[in-house]
């Protein structure tokens, strides 16, 4: 009979490192892609996922299990990730105050926060589309559409991730998907059928 | 239901997390409004929008760099693994026991207080002694101690009106 999560967690914390690795392959996958649609960046997808495992493997000593094992460890990497998004958008806006001014340079740009569809079409394919809808999202309504759409979570448990009530996460949800509404209405309004025979093999 | 409380319920809806009542609730609404019946419809056809996204795989190297940092991790002495967990619960707890202790630990008796001021009286008098030492050693002063106590005595007092009052025992 298979062990549990939480079975599996009080052996390593019991001092069973195979029970660790066995954590490890199993959360292995679901972390990098949760995080990699959270920051959009492999590379620093996979350095979050190893800080995830390193933090659940330091914290071994202490854990109790109070809670689902994926609410923590989740919850783990919803603040990881959370974190990584603000600094990095803070440090590419931080320009040096004594940055020799270049008055040839082009002026900075930010993105617009609509591109068009065509646009979009030509030079993306359709999922990178989508992608960039989820990443448009608000930090934390991106969270909860992942936590909801790609970790099959309830809402209990997504609440407990995000640190929310229940009806503040229903509410929050309806404003993400809403959104996603919205920049995907180019799609969205295409029959089902006739995208489905779009649909190029990934 | 209005279109605020559909809204509300909408995910959970499309979902299938609502019970009877509500899902009942939520379709009668969508029957009657077209705004909300195109809003349901078009968040479903988003859901499987999100579906088409393929994951990614994590690269070859991710295990064995996970495994290279836990086993940097640094490992405690003896003396940490004797400390049971939580360790922030055992401190508070052996800090309580050490006050408890002290506490209870026999303190230096103080002396009675009766003692402390006899001896505090017999320094007082003490130095009064050497304070008079000169006096005591002075003969003459010695002898007419009782002289100089009687005159002291018999000093004129001044009268209301202004004259000295006439002592009659020094007239004896």
């Amino acid at each position: 009979m298979a062990r549990t999560d939480v079975e599996l967690m009080l052996d390593v914390k019991a001092g069973d490192d195979s029970s660790f690795d066995f954590l490890l392959q199993k959360y292995r996958s679901p972390l990098v892609n949760f995080l990699h649609r959270m920051v959009r960046d492999t590379a620093t997808a996979e350095d979050l996922a190893q800080e995830v495992f390193l933090r659940v493997y330091r914290a071994r000593k202490q854990y109790t299990p109070s809670a689902k094992f994926t609410t923590w460890l989740f919850r783990i990497a919803t603040n990881l990730a959370l974190n990584s998004v603000r600094d990095n958008r803070y440090a590419k806006l931080a320009v040096p105050l004594d940055a020799p001014a270049d008055e040839d340079a082009a002026p900075m740009e930010l993105p617009a926060p609509v591109m068009r569809i065509d646009e979009h079409m030509i030079e993306r394919d359709r999922a990178e589309f989508i992608r960039r809808a989820i990443a448009s999202l608000p930090e934390k309504q991106r969270a909860a559409v992942l936590l909801h759409k790609y970790e099959e979570m309830d809402y209990g448990e997504i609440a407990k991730i995000l640190d929310c009530s229940e009806s503040a996460l229903k509410s929050l949800l309806f404003r993400a998907y809403e959104s996603l509404r919205v920049q995907l209405a180019p799609l969205v309004s295409q029959p089902v059928e006739q995208r489905a025979g779009e649909r190029r093999p990934s | 239901m209005k279109c605020e409380d559909v809204s509300r319920e909408l995910i959970a809806y499309l979902d299938g997390r609502v019970n009877e009542s509500e899902r009942r609730k939520v379709e009668g609404h969508l029957a009657s409004c077209p705004a909300c019946r195109t809003r349901a419809e078009e968040m479903r056809k988003v859901s499987m929008l999100l579906g088409e996204v393929p994951a990614i795989e994590p690269s070859f190297a991710f295990d064995a760099r996970v495994r290279q940092r836990v086993a940097a991790e640094p490992q405690r002495s003896w003396f940490w693994r004797l400390v049971p967990a939580p360790r922030p619960a055992f401190a508070v707890a052996l800090l309580i026991a050490l006050t408890v202790l002290v506490a209870k630990l026999p303190s230096k008796p103080a002396p009675a207080p009766t003692i402390a001021n006899a001896s505090a009286q017999v320094q007082e008098e003490d130095f009064n002694a050497i304070k008079n030492l000169g006096v005591l050693e002075n003969y003459d002063a010695l002898t007419k101690f009782d002289q100089m106590t009687e005159t002291a005595a018999a000093t004129p007092s001044v009268q209301p009106d202004g004259k000295p009052q006439q002592n009659d025992e020094s007239n004896d």
